[in-house]
């Protein structure tokens, strides 16, 4: 114990090592955050969902910090509704069972870049006689705009951007645009907007409820993709799915890389041989066009590629460098003296082989976890990622598809990108300082 | 001079003896490598077979091209086209039972797949199920090697380039090492974790995206230049990306392992001996350093362009590279599977030729191999 303290106090003097061990504490912490406050279940049904569980979110918006380094000012996205109080509800009764509601919300809009799309979800309840629904916009200017008006049913959605009669109305191919725009000189108009719906039930027990979504252009802190999803769930459930990913592979096969290559030296003959000659075999093997054989015909679920992922990187090229050093250790003279005091073969090789190779294990270990982390990823980008887990690699792949890189949506695929090769370099840099410290004979040269 | 004379003739019969032994010593070696790695291949390909004939998905091929070819045949027969359709169908499950029967589909799964291995290790993989050659072909074997000299192009130009320059720099380093380059090139070795397709994204971004100087993927324009000189320049501008993310994602690793080889090598007692003599600088380098670590820097090479191969399947589908990655990633899409399996037949082909092309140049490097341990 002694030594791994005096090695940790070497680990002090590196500060790329300190860095890469903050990384991974933050991505631990980060990790259990999010298992807590998004459990798994709740994850998946978030991320498989579709239009019902986003539609308030826009498509395709980059992060909203976007305005901090931008000039031009990207509008925000917001959903507000009379259930929440949002918007402000009165209701006046009249006579015979009607009641006029009048809803408005104000919002400040000093943006320099359209919104995509505005629209009003209604929810009523009545028997027979459907409610009427008037709705008025009010520029900073003053200027008075009917939009709409119409009958609505239990559930009615109104979408600013697809009401022709409304772009007829305004000599303008878009409304939306026209709706945010000074008539004369075609900019945009800057200042306190107002939307007036006005609605008239004629049951007594009716009600009516709305709710308005503004679809910006930023949105959040990570930004949405092609399904409206905000981009923060992938992104802090990717966390935990990379370090368990990289580090139960990673341990798996260093473990048994180590115990195999320590019976086969241990025994030697026919079963060393064989570890040999299967890890030529391996070696001709096309590591990825077999996972990807696997998760084409068989399975994509993260386990079953873990547990192939072990499988095939068991007899790799690491096996023939500890077989090396335990040639050399089953010669020292205290394997001799336990041989003496009749120890089993078993104890000799769990008590006194492998222990001696932790130094050699502890950095080859570390070292491997970003090749798996990565593996993950690659699999994913290729379409074969596991179905149902929000993973970085999913966003790439999603991106990718998308075609983002071309149609510069750059946010989409640079957020998991720096992920990744944040908690990647974290393990890489830590390993390789490790490998300094506890095998001295490379730190010379 | 009379004396002299028959002496060297004798000296270079000597001479030629040793070079003919040697060269005997060589080409033994060589062969016991191919045969050892053919039986390795053999069970590669086995293994392949057996993982992906588990769902029974080898056999649904063969089938699928029987079907596909007696049915053909039948319509195609003039006799029997006036057959009534009931007792034509018929005749056509009997034969198909019949050939079913003779390519040995009745037979135990173990026996199944050792047919299937003979037919993997000749290339003969069927027909794909959706995706034909440019030429119009449906035959596995011709989608495939249509797709190679692409990859082969990719891979053998990225290789070579990084095997050379690694080498070259890390000589460099191991000449002065503690300076800035030298630590540079140690801090940075750790990238090397970040795969080659991930530093293709960054590149695409800045040279594609960004700058705009470069193609974001493909091989040639579009359409492509009829002159031959336009069209290996518009190769080598689409080359660039992809062979430079294969470079950047192992250049310092190797840099960092070569130099240290060399550092290592370049302690040895002999180096200061020839130190000591006052032979020049550059011959030290070329016979007493670079000549005994060769072996070591080519056994560590061949391990990382193992890695390199199968890895570069993402590299091609990240820059859209009509190589076989890219071909295999499409079979994904389009669930074809005599391609996916045919593919990794061909990976572990290519894997192994890798594998010998190195060994090749160890029995060159290295004297042990000539004369024996």
């Amino acid at each position: 114990m002694n030594n791994f303290a005096a090695s940790f106090k070497k680990l002090l003097q590196y500060p790329s090592a300190m860095a890469g061990i903050f990384v991974i504490l933050v991505m631990v912490a980060v990790s259990i955050y999010t298992m807590i406050t998004i459990p798994y279940p709740e994850a998946i049904r978030l991320w498989r969902g579709g239009e019902e569980v986003w539609y308030q979110n826009p498509k395709f918006a980059p992060p909203a910090w976007f305005n901090f380094f931008s000039r031009k000012k990207y509008s925000e996205s917001f959903a507000v509704s009379t259930a929440e109080g949002g918007i402000e509800k009165t209701a006046v009764p009249g006579n015979d069972g009607v009641t006029t509601y009048t809803m408005t919300y104000e919002f400040d809009f000093n943006y320099d870049v359209y919104p995509q799309d505005m629209i009003l979800y209604f929810n009523s309840a009545f028997k027979a006689k459907q409610p009427f629904m008037a709705v008025e916009w009010i520029t900073p200017d003053g200027r008075t705009i009917r939009v709409s008006n119409f009958a609505i049913g239990n559930q009615y959605t109104y979408r600013f951007s697809q009401d022709d009669k409304l772009a007829a109305k305004l000599r303008a191919e878009e409304p939306i645009l026209a709706l945010f725009s000074d008539p004369q000189t075609g900019g945009i108009v800057k200042g306190t907007y107002k939307l007036v719906v006005t609605g008239t039930t004629f049951e007594p027990e009716s009600n009516v409820d709305v709710e308005f979504v503004l679809h910006g252009q930023v949105y959040g802190l990570a930004g949405t993709d092609h399904a409206r999803r905000d981009l923060t769930l992938p992104l802090l459930w990717g966390a935990p799915v990379a370090l368990a990913f990289g580090l139960i592979a990673a341990i798996g096969t260093s473990i048994l890389t180590m115990v195999i290559a320590a019976v086969g030296t241990w025994y030697g003959g026919w079963i060393d041989q064989l570890v040999q000659r299967i890890t030529e075999v391996n070696l001709v093997l096309p590591f990825f066009a077999l996972m990807i054989m696997i998760g084409t015909f068989y399975s994509r679920s993260i386990w079953v590629i873990i547990s192939a992922t072990i499988l095939l990187n068991i007899f790799t090229g690491a096996i023939l460098g500890y077989r090396a050093v335990f040639l050399q250790v089953k010669e020292a003279m205290y394997i001799e003296a336990a041989k003496a005091y009749g120890a089993s073969n078993w104890r000799i090789i769990f008590r006194y082989l492998i222990p001696r190779m932790i130094p050699l294990l502890i950095p080859g270990l570390v070292q491997a976890v970003p090749a798996f982390v990565f593996l993950e990823a690659s699999l994913a980008v290729i379409g074969l990622g596991d179905p149902v887990l929000p993973t970085w690699g999913k966003i790439i792949q999603d991106a990718q598809a998308n075609g983002a890189l071309y149609k510069g949506y750059y946010y989409w695929v640079l957020e998991p990108a720096v992920l990744l090769v944040i908690t990647g370099l974290a393990f890489a840099f830590l390993g390789f300082v490790l490998d300094r410290i506890f095998n001295p004979r490379l730190r010379d040269v | 001079m009379s004396v002299i004379a028959p002496a060297s003739s004798e000296q270079v019969t000597a001479k030629k003896k040793t070079a003919l032994h040697s060269f005997a010593r060589m080409m033994r070696y060589l062969a016991m490598r191919v045969l050892t790695l053919f039986s390795t291949v053999v069970i590669g390909v086995y293994l392949t077979i057996l993982i992906a004939n588990m769902g029974g998905y080898v056999d649904q091929i063969i089938r699928g091209e029987i079907r596909d070819s007696i049915t053909q045949s039948v319509a195609n027969n003039p006799t029997m086209r006036n057959m009534d359709p009931e007792t034509r169908r018929k005749l056509i499950e009997e034969q198909i039972a019949l050939e079913e029967k003779r390519r040995g589909l009745d037979t135990p799964i173990a026996v199944r797949n050792f047919r299937h291995l003979t037919n993997a290790l000749q290339l003969d993989l069927g027909r794909a199920i959706n995706m034909t050659s440019d030429s119009g072909s449906k035959q596995v074997r011709l989608i495939l090697l249509e797709r190679l000299p692409a990859t082969l192009l990719l891979m053998g130009t990225s290789q070579l380039f990084l095997f050379f320059s690694s080498l070259y720099i890390a000589l460099n380093l191991s000449r002065n090492y503690g300076n800035f380059w030298d630590k540079l090139v140690i801090a940075l070795s750790p990238t090397s974790a970040i795969p080659s397709w991930f530093y293709g994204i960054f590149l695409i971004l800045i040279f594609a995206a960004g700058v705009k100087v470069l193609p974001f993927g493909g091989m040639v324009d579009s359409p492509p230049p009829l002159n031959p000189f336009d069209y290996a320049v518009s190769v080598l501008k689409h080359l660039i990306l992809p062979g430079g993310a294969l470079i950047i994602s192992s250049f310092f690793l190797s840099v960092y392992n070569y130099r240290t080889f060399f550092l290592i090598y370049s302690s040895e007692d002999y180096v200061d001996m020839a130190r000591a003599k006052g032979l020049h600088a550059k011959d030290i380098e070329r016979r007493y350093i670079l000549r005994p670590t060769l072996p070591n820097i080519i056994t560590n090479f061949s391990l990382l362009i193992i890695t390199l191969w199968t890895g570069a399947l993402f590299t091609e589908t990240v820059f859209l590279w009509p190589g076989l990655g890219r071909t295999l990633y499409h079979a994904i899409g389009l669930y074809d599977t005599p391609i996916i399996v045919g593919s990794t037949i061909i990976y572990a082909y290519l894997l192994a030729m890798t594998v010998f092309l190195l060994d090749f140049v160890y029995a060159a490097v290295d004297p042990r191999v000539r004369v024996g341990n």
